[in-house]
């Protein structure tokens, strides 16, 4: 069991509680063992329990405490958007998201298109095996 | 946020009489939990240190006390007394927060816990932003780094919202993430 996220500054969290559900912030200052100071460009700079938050594999390069624009021009500079949105963790939400906003037709769509991968996967495989025979 | 406790500004006087027509006027910083028990507070503890009382006194003025910078972390240093089970006792404290009112209503809670004292039993003698060098705590302390980094060590998935909380679990959690 080896730890390769840390509580640090610069660490992009993930709000997983609370008003501030499913945004993103960074850590800017931790207050005591319990709570950070996080900030971000959809969330106001306050404090934040840990229990509050998930680290994500991103890092900023910051000073401790760095102002609102000198931030925000960080989190554009590190590409934090374009970095978070290839993670694993942002696909599963962005797809549990799309999903959760289908309408009926849409669910249809996905069986449909669900049975014709099966049925392609099948089909690929039958020839392979015949192949090898 | 909202906390417990406010930090107010009480300030009042003995009533004007004919021999001394212009009483010397007391302020105080004191925290309570609305103002009503906040010049209660006041006169309480007037009494104690001049001869004023309420039944010849008047509040002059009261107000509530804000943060001026409730976005930067400060180590506070708490000078309290409170009363135990067996006497009183004087106690300096130190804690991190971005507000006073914060780190006084952790003094409150570390205080029931780790001594098991009620709130109407602790006085706050004094208050300050002590900078870092002059940190005493090896608690506070340990947070002055800037290149703090620790690891989140227990950490259990906890469902969005109280809503969606269930006391029963199909599968043990992970807790290593």
């Amino acid at each position: 069991m080896v730890f390769n996220k840390f509580v640090e500054i610069g660490r992009v969290v993930f709000i997983n509680y609370g008003p501030d559900y499913g945004k993103l912030a960074v850590i800017i200052d931790v207050v005591d063992q319990n709570r950070a100071l996080v900030d971000g460009p959809s969330v106001n700079r306050h404090q934040l329990v840990f229990k509050r938050m998930t680290l994500t594999p991103l890092k900023m390069s910051i000073s401790r405490c760095p102002r609102r624009g000198t931030l925000l021009k960080a989190w554009e500079k590190d590409e934090v958007e374009s970095k978070w949105s290839s993670t694993s963790f942002a696909k599963k939400i962005a797809k549990q998201q799309s999903r959760a906003s289908l309408t009926d037709f849409g669910r249809f769509q996905v069986l449909m298109a669900r049975k014709q991968k099966a049925f392609q996967l099948k089909k690929e495989l039958s020839q392979l095996k015949k192949a090898k025979q | 946020m909202g906390f417990r406790f406010h930090q107010y500004q009480v300030v009042g006087r003995a009533l004007p009489t004919e021999s001394v027509e212009h009483p010397k006027i007391y302020r105080m910083k004191l925290w309570a939990t609305n103002d009503v028990r906040a010049k209660s507070k006041f006169w309480y503890f007037l009494r104690k240190l001049k001869k004023v009382k309420k039944s010849v006194g008047q509040v002059l003025a009261i107000n509530e006390i804000y943060e001026k910078n409730p976005t930067i972390i400060k180590n506070y240093g708490i000078w309290l007394r409170y009363q135990s089970r067996t006497g009183y006792h004087n106690m300096y404290k130190e804690f991190r927060d971005t507000t006073l009112n914060g780190a006084v209503e952790q003094m409150y809670c570390e205080m029931a816990s780790r001594h098991r004292v009620r709130a109407p039993c602790i006085q706050i003698i004094k208050t300050a932003t002590v900078p870092d060098e002059l940190c005493k705590r090896e608690n506070t302390k340990q947070f002055h780094s800037k290149d703090i980094k620790f690891p989140m060590v227990f950490r259990k998935v906890r469902p969005p919202t109280r809503k969606l909380k269930t006391t029963y679990k199909a599968s043990k959690p992970n807790l290593f993430m």
